[in-house]
């Protein structure tokens, strides 16, 4: 590492009304170094870079390049100075090539015309010097998101970036497109670009970075080398306390099915085939995952199974009870607790009150109504024993859903479902986009169910996830299940099972 | 998980993965939906577009080359709705006699606001009030027209409910189409108020089945005497005001309860608030549509058949052609929020503009009344327009913050240089 940083951002304060985002940070990067940028949802991470990429201006504080302060007011100028960044949402064109997204706005010309050929080479040669393996011919739409996302990286370089900023760009990769980028990335360090590198994950840091400076409620807590650091080390300073990373939970102890599917097949909304014949039991005292790349049926099984989507054939037996097209409010009342994978398309009523939240099940049943007559008073009294239980912070049973933090409105969401006793709980993406806290409350939460009886069917794209929480592990891919294994596989395994190579597997078995 | 409370409210959205919500800048369309969740059930908006309509209007009365300020009070005036009115002796017979009117033109948009009110709670925009309104209007007349004999407190009833049970199909046909095959609303209410009009030309035209005794005239019988609703004359001047009134501020207080103290409101708040996550907690989104459409017709219907039986009486297909009370409900909710209060207080301003510049309140020499019809129906389209664009008027407003007006000045220190 050079003397003297490439880059030093000092002093930054950013306000927002009613929140300081960024309070006074510090953070430097040097030449060829990768340094992660670690904090939860809302630590003030991507604001930090924003500022660097001229998209916000700092209330204080100075950036200085080379040792020279400098004045960032736009993108342009950002990349003027060899700063480029990959967003978390790519901002590509879908119907043109990725050459041509690539020099879009700084086209080559040839005449009058564009040098399509001479873009498509300047981006070969740029994709082999860094190995960046994407056809510059190929439509963007026609790509895998991991390609996209070398088309941004590309694009960034192609207009001279020195530094590059990549904002949680394992956040749509599969865990084999995670290590190519990882890769990537060290063949970008090898080159002399220095990279930022922002995320939440622990496990990532670990493996890439150089240094890691970590914030907290907007604030520089420290920067450490990755030498010496550990995930728990990490995860406290993030949080700002002691953090469970590890699912503690003694074996299970299954009992008798409680979730049992056969044949199951479910169309998806273009009416295609989403599930194909799906069969699985989960059993009483049981966590069973159900891993998988997003879009291969799981979505579309576990909604069958709560009646939101229709079954075209196959069975499902809840607690005894066939309720294979049965109406959702049939299927809550055969024991089916759901927690949805998107909790603001489905799992709340943000506009309602937590308490309304709270009833959004049992709204028609005494205690909370009788004759079709609402008793608002019961309905708070219910909320306000589930909220002070589950610990959710933020506001009270009168309180709108929508003014709570997203960990917030996930144990709302949890503590609904969970509340009710079903027979079976569905967990779509139980954690997703929350951080280290709010996790380990959903985490620790799913295995006291389980240990008090529950059956419970896990669905999650993070394998880590899946593999700490379930005690057996089915592998979904285009609609099948094509593998089960036991919690001790390894994520390559799985990895490989995810993308089809277990279908074999299966095909010996 | 103490730091988290100071967060602000999280933008709403399925980007779970998004850059932290509180990093980004509220863009223009979130700042005003915060701003917009705290207006709700307020009155800043609603207040500030009828000053704004007002100070037009006063703007055009002037181009007319009158007094804005003397129309304005000479308008009041023929509201009844002065209390100094009522001091004089000589005063009070005809204040009373504004206020009689004011009122008859009050219920009946009470009523087909709530139609409007209810329906968009639920998610939808009922255009069709007037419809709704209409076909109650023809129950009323049919049954009060026949069934002589019976007697009077139950002759009432039955009409009423008949009109209640038209309003209930005319609306409920818009229900059941959203709820099998998805038609919008908006269409299907439009199509029944045109089926509607037409229907009531057809039944009362000259030769038409309904069309009363006197065959020269294309208008229904008078409904008897028997189903005339009790009035309460507050003085003797024209229709008197019939008990109407009362029955459609019960009917707020009815839609208020129903919507917050019934499972049935909480179904149908839920699915306006949210039809996915209403279907995911186990109610039937569709049965919910039908049922706030037909609720929402039994609104209109009733102030047909209390127009008929409280004081019109009888249906010409003029009245049906040029009736507009349900257009005008559509704006009495809105401009009320869809509150009862505020439909209450919205229906109030309304009808008393209609009163204040008709031709029998106003002095034409203050303000001609034929200009003054006009004017009437200018500022209740400028209220609406302003309710209306309101995320304009918060927009220019924030505007205006952000150049410096109203905040510390900017310009002073290059003004200095």
């Amino acid at each position: 590492m050079a003397d003297r940083p490439l880059l030093e951002l000092e002093g930054i304060t950013k306000r927002f009304p009613g929140v300081v985002a960024n309070d006074d940070v510090h953070f430097e990067l040097a030449k060829g170094e990768v340094h992660a940028l670690l904090g939860e949802n809302g630590a003030g991470k991507s604001t930090l870079m924003n500022i660097l990429y001229g998209l916000y201006h700092p209330d204080e504080g100075e950036i200085r390049l080379n040792g020279e302060t400098v004045r960032i007011d736009s993108p342009s100028r950002a990349i003027d100075l060899g700063i480029g960044m990959v967003h978390q949402h790519f901002m590509l064109i879908p119907v043109m090539t990725v050459a041509e997204n690539i020099v879009l706005a700084t086209e080559p010309h040839k005449g009058p015309f564009i040098d399509i050929a001479g873009a498509e080479k300047r981006v070969r040669e740029l994709s082999e010097q860094f190995g960046l393996a994407v056809r510059p011919e190929a439509r963007v739409e026609s790509i895998s998101v991991g390609q996209q996302q070398r088309a941004e990286i590309l694009k960034a370089l192609y207009r001279g970036a020195q530094i590059l900023i990549l904002d949680e760009p394992t956040a749509v990769l599969t865990p084999q497109e995670a290590r190519e980028l990882f890769d990537i990335i060290e063949s970008l360090k090898a080159e002399g670009k220095s990279i930022v590198f922002i995320t939440h994950k622990l496990n990532e840091v670990l493996e890439v970075a150089d240094r890691i400076t970590v914030l907290r409620r907007g604030k520089t807590i420290e920067t450490v080398p990755r030498e010496g650091a550990t995930e728990q080390g990490l995860a406290t300073l993030m949080v700002g306390r002691e953090v469970l990373l590890r699912v503690d939970k003694p074996p299970a102890h299954p009992g008798d099915p409680v979730l049992s599917v056969t044949d199951l097949e479910v169309d998806d909304e273009r009416g295609l085939p989403a599930v194909r014949g799906v069969s699985l039991e989960v059993r009483a005292g049981e966590i069973v995952g159900l891993a998988g790349v997003d879009g291969n049926g799981q979505s579309e099984l576990v909604d069958a199974i709560a009646g939101l989507r229709k079954v075209r054939a196959g069975r499902i037996v809840v607690a005894g009870k066939d309720v294979a097209g049965a109406s959702a409010r049939e299927s809550l009342d055969a024991g089916v607790g759901h927690i949805p994978e998107d909790r603001h398309l489905r799992g709340l009523v943000l506009d309602f009150t937590l308490a309304e939240n709270l009833s959004l099940h049992d709204y028609r049943t005494a205690p909370e109504s009788r004759f079709g007559w609402l008793y608002p008073r019961k309905m708070v009294a219910k909320a306000r024993r589930i909220l002070k239980e589950f610990d959710v912070r933020g506001g009270g049973p009168e309180t709108p859903a929508a003014s709570l933090s997203g960990g917030n409105q996930q144990k709302v969401v949890v503590a609904r479902e969970v509340s009710r006793d079903p027979a079976i709980l569905l967990a779509g993406q139980p954690t997703r986009g929350l951080d280290v806290g709010a996790i380990e409350f959903v985490h620790r939460r799913l295995v006291t169910e389980r240990d008090e009886g529950r059956a419970i069917l896990l669905v999650s794209f993070e394998l880590e996830e899946v593999l700490s929480l379930s005690d057996r592990i089915l592998v979904m891919f285009e609609g099948r299940i094509v593998g089960e294994y036991s919690p001790d596989v390894t994520e390559e395994e799985l990895g490989i099972a995810m993308t089809g190579g277990g279908r074999e597997q299966e095909a010996a078995a | 998980m103490t730091e988290r409370e100071r967060r602000p409210p999280e933008t709403p959205g399925p980007a779970e993965n998004a850059p932290d919500p509180e990093d980004a800048p509220r863009s223009f369309t979130e700042s005003v939906g915060a701003w917009f969740g705290t207006a709700v059930g307020g009155i800043a908006i609603p207040v500030a577009s009828t000053v704004l309509a007002f100070l037009v209007g006063g703007l055009v009365v002037a181009a007319t080359g009158h007094n804005p300020l003397g129309a304005y009070k000479a308008i009041f005036e023929g509201t009844g709705l002065n209390p100094l009115s009522y001091i004089s002796e000589d005063d009070r017979r005809g204040a009373w006699a504004d206020l009689q009117q004011t009122l008859i033109i009050f219920t009946p948009l009470v009523l087909t606001a709530i139609a409007v009110a209810f329906a968009f709670r639920c998610g939808m925009f009922n255009i069709g009030g007037q419809g709704q309104y209409l076909v109650g209007v023809y129950a009323a007349v049919l049954v009060g027209t026949s069934l002589s004999g019976t007697p009077s407190f139950l002759h009432i009833l039955i009409a009423i409910g008949a009109s209640i049970l038209a309003g209930v199909i005319w609306g409920g046909i818009a229900g059941i189409l959203k709820a099998t095959v998805g038609a919008h609303e908006v269409i299907t209410t439009i199509m029944l108020n045109w089926i509607a009009i037409y229907g009531g030309q057809y039944l009362f035209e000259l030769g038409g089945p309904l069309q009363g005794a006197q065959e020269s005239i294309p208008r229904s019988d008078p409904v008897m005497d028997a189903v005339h609703l009790p009035a309460f004359p507050l003085s003797t001047g024209l229709q008197p005001l019939h008990i109407g009134v009362l029955v459609s501020i019960a009917a707020l207080v009815v839609y208020t309860l129903l919507l917050n103290r019934t499972t049935l409101g909480y179904e149908v708040r839920a699915v306006g608030f949210n039809p996915e996550a209403a279907r995911y907690g186990g109610i039937s989104v569709g049965r919910s549509y039908f049922l706030a459409l037909a609720i929402a017709g039994a609104f209109a219907g009733l102030a047909g058949s209390l127009d008929m039986l409280g004081w019109k009486y009888t249906v010409a297909t003029n009245d049906i052609q040029i009736s507009a009370v349900g257009f005008t409900g559509i704006a009495v909710a809105l401009l009320g929020r869809n509150k009862a209060v505020g439909i209450f207080l919205a229906a109030l301003l309304f009808a008393a503009l209609q009163t204040g510049t008709s031709a029998r309140q106003l002095d034409p020499a203050v303000f001609p009344p034929e200009l003054a019809i006009h004017l009437s129906t200018l500022i209740q389209a400028l209220i609406i327009l302003f309710v209306a664009t309101e995320l304009l008027i918060v927009y220019i407003w924030g505007a205006r913050k952000r150049l410096g007006f109203g905040g510390p000045a900017r310009v002073q220190p290059e003004l200095k240089a």
